[in-house]
């Protein structure tokens, strides 16, 4: 079958050891995380992992139910780039003098909307947001014209295009089955 | 007033008798030293059954777990008295069976320091236990454990891990006792979706030629009676898994017999003749399944089970009723046609007699001068009215056992089905006699497997743990042979086994023991070792270069298969 690039979100309880639990399931089949992005999700004492791979549909159910089944997760989606509007950000520390001696860099800098946030004589750096091709893309440009010192990425974050929350309602549909919050 | 204060060790005593713990197996250490001390004040209450080393533990807690239905518990000390155990949590994890597993640990100031017998427990068993959890404050104690036990039993049982640090441990608290109904992370029931539900009833209505997988999720689901009522109504002709023999009578007109690759001919042949094939609380594993692009592609398929990961992980299913089988398997029932497939039903007849006169008259009534597996095995079994425990060990022992034992009561088989894991037999053996004391323990075993756990005969020796140890003594690691045999070529890279004298060792441990090397004495002997109150060692000596058919050889699809090897 044919792979794709998934983004993975879990919803986990903000517990020590649980990130472990979500990658064992990727190492158990030897798939590679691309990305990795963990922070505090809008419910309180809830954590969203956001997490890229790339895999099959097939292998990306089964991934995403025994993720799921890990008793401190409380939710699992996964999704094409279709479904999420998703962001990115890199920093670059550039050669100053390559920036000044050739004007295509700047020309790259403005093309994709980064900006330059500190200059020093040795190095400059820039900040460039955007989706995930974009700073790909940027980065190659770069790289060709041998400016670059340091490069790095973020992984990225992505909303979903749905309307709703579905760890919201899904929380609820919990809550209301066991008429009972919390423990 | 203030309340009275007591130490996690204590908390610990106290939830688990709180939980209605009774047994514990364990082995003691230097960082579970404080439990161990609390657990010298409980011993009315708590049942502590040193074993000879932790392995043995947890397999016992899992034999234990297997035929009482309740949650196995051990207690080990850190590092490598916690990672002996992991074997039995990995076989306790694939074949759901509830244990609870605590070790105790280092400080909590000195985790991360490479500490005298330190390992990091949580994360050495997070991917093969269903929960892993350290407690770092003793106040957590009463919540945790009563989560643990929660965990372990609800939903599709599996293997719990606490780990204990010793400051923990000797921490001076105010106890409450705790319960745990509800996480709201974890759902051990999904939802039945009704639509689902109609789709079964209309599938298994229309169908002519039905064909029902019973698994161990019956057994775990205590669903005998539903499972009954289902099939007699339909007139649904069954095979089993090796784990789920015991959910079905074996003298039930509808039970055809074992699933999977040294199973029998007609529930494996049927399986890919079938029209509907309906799996309840089976896994689809490859021993059962045999090649999958080859396996029921005639059949609409319908799974029934509770977790919702094995839907369509192996094969892809038509209809998935998810929920306990307890309550879909009556749910569905409820809307059946009463039916008859008398000429399907009789399909499977056909097959037990090819079965019989190729293999089983074999097995049963060798030509041989030596003994037969299959002999020792069905003379047991009669001898014990079918009524006893079978426990096995892994291998032939284990496929032939589970072959010609045939049981008649629920909750009768312990095996390691799903990590094949050797050395199983002999400590979950001794579980099982604490988890069901009235009934007969019969294990078999191999003089392979039997020396990978052989230090438990000192716990049958302490606690005269009535287990009959039947060893089929056939001096070869049997089943890599007979694979060597029959897709090596014959080369017996490091399968021949050079054995003690077994009658010495039981002798060394105070069993009683007999050796049976023929026909003529077989029944005698097994007559003796029932009739001996407690403990018995009898190692039948067998064929040597016996193979167990039928089998599905690997690779090939699960209807085609193996009858004899000449």
């Amino acid at each position: 079958m044919e792979e794709k690039l998934y983004t993975i979100i879990v919803h986990s309880e903000n517990v020590a050891g649980v990130l472990n639990q979500v990658t064992a399931v990727f190492t158990r089949r030897q798939i590679n995380i691309e990305s990795l992005n963990v922070s505090a999700s809008s419910i309180p004492g809830v954590h969203k992992y956001t997490i890229t791979a790339w895999t099959d549909p097939d292998t990306m159910e089964k991934v995403a139910k025994q993720i799921s089944k890990k008793i401190d997760v409380v939710q699992t989606q996964y999704y094409t780039d279709d479904d999420v509007f998703q962001h990115e950000i890199a920093l670059y520390k550039l050669k100053t003098h390559m920036l000044e001696s050739n004007r295509e860099v700047g020309r790259v800098i403005r093309r994709f909307g980064a900006r330059i946030v500190d200059v020093t004589a040795t190095y400059s750096i820039v900040v460039h947001d955007g989706m995930s091709a974009e700073l790909t893309s940027m980065n190659e440009q770069l790289m060709k014209l041998d400016c670059v010192l340091q490069f790095v990425r973020s992984g990225r974050v992505v909303v979903t295009k749905s309307s709703f929350e579905r760890v919201d309602e899904y929380l609820e549909k919990r809550g209301k089955k066991y008429e009972q919050r919390g423990v | 007033m203030t309340k009275e204060k007591i130490s996690g060790s204590e908390a610990l005593m106290r939830s688990l008798e709180h939980q209605g713990v009774k047994t514990i197996f364990g082995y003691p250490g230097g960082s579970i030293m404080p439990v161990y001390d609390a657990l010298y004040d409980h011993l009315g209450k708590l049942n502590h059954i040193l074993v000879r080393h932790e392995q043995g533990a947890a397999h016992a807690a899992e034999g234990f777990a297997r035929v009482s239905g309740e949650v196995g518990v051990c207690l080990v000390t850190s590092g490598p008295g916690a990672t002996n155990t992991v074997t039995g949590i990995a076989d306790a994890m694939i074949d759901s069976t509830p244990i609870v597993v605590i070790a105790g640990q280092v400080g909590v100031g000195a985790l991360g320091t490479d500490a005298f017998q330190e390992v990091d427990w949580v994360g050495l068993t997070q991917p093969i236990s269903k929960w892993s959890y350290m407690i770092r404050d003793a106040n957590d104690i009463a919540q945790a454990v009563a989560r643990a036990f929660y965990i372990a039993k609800s939903g599709r049982p599996g293997p719990v891990v606490l780990d204990f640090p010793k400051s923990a441990q000797t921490q001076m608290i105010e106890y409450e006792p705790a319960e745990a109904k509800y996480i709201r992370s974890y759902d051990p029931v999904p939802d039945t979706d009704m639509a689902s539900v109609e789709q079964a009833v209309e599938l298994i209505n229309n169908a002519k030629r039905p064909f029902m997988l019973v698994g161990q999720g019956v057994e775990l689901g205590n669903a005998h009676q539903e499972l009954l009522d289902f099939i007699e109504k339909a007139d649904i002709p069954c095979g089993t898994t090796m784990l789920g023999l015991s959910a079905l009578p074996y003298n039930h007109p509808l039970n055809k017999g074992m699933l999977g690759m040294h199973g029998n001919i007609g529930p494996n042949v049927n399986t890919n003749k079938c029209d509907v094939l309906i799996a309840v609380g089976m896994r689809f594993s490859d021993r059962v399944t045999g090649y999958l692009p080859n396996y029921a592609k005639q059949a609409k398929i319908i799974h029934f089970d509770i977790d919702p990961a094995e839907i369509n992980k192996n094969v892809k299913v038509d209809v998935a009723v998810l929920g306990d089988c307890k309550e879909t398997l009556r749910v569905v029932c409820e809307k059946l046609k009463p039916a008859k497939h008398e000429k399907w039903s009789d399909s499977f007849t056909t097959y037990e007699k090819l079965e019989y006169d190729k293999v089983i008259n074999n097995e049963l009534h060798p030509k041989t001068e030596t003994l037969s597996y299959g002999e020792v095995v069905h003379a047991v079994a009669e001898a014990t009215k079918h009524e006893g425990i079978l426990v096995t060990d892994v291998g032939q022992n284990q496929l032939t056992s589970a072959r010609y034992f045939h049981l008649l009561n629920k909750r009768s088989m312990v095996t390691s089905g799903g990590l094949g894991t050797m050395g199983f037999g002999l400590p979950a053996a001794i579980g099982a006699t604490f988890g069901a004391p009235d009934r007969t323990v019969c294990l078999f075993v191999g003089d392979g497997g039997i020396q990978m756990t052989i230090e438990e005969l000192g716990t049958i020796m302490e606690h005269k743990c009535p287990v009959k140890v039947i060893i089929l003594n056939n001096h070869f690691l049997g089943n890599v042979r007979q694979w060597q045999e029959l897709f090596f070529n014959r080369r017996y890279s490091f399968t021949h086994m050079m054995n003690p004298d077994y009658m010495k060792i039981a002798e060394a441990y105070g069993i009683p023991a007999l050796r049976v090397m023929n026909r003529e004495n077989l029944a005698d002997a097994v007559n003796r070792m029932l009739t001996t109150d407690g403990p018995f060692i009898l190692e039948a000596v067998v064929t040597e270069e016996e193979n167990v058919l039928p089998m599905t050889p690997p690779g090939s699809a699960i209807s085609e298969i193996m009858l004899e090897t000449e």
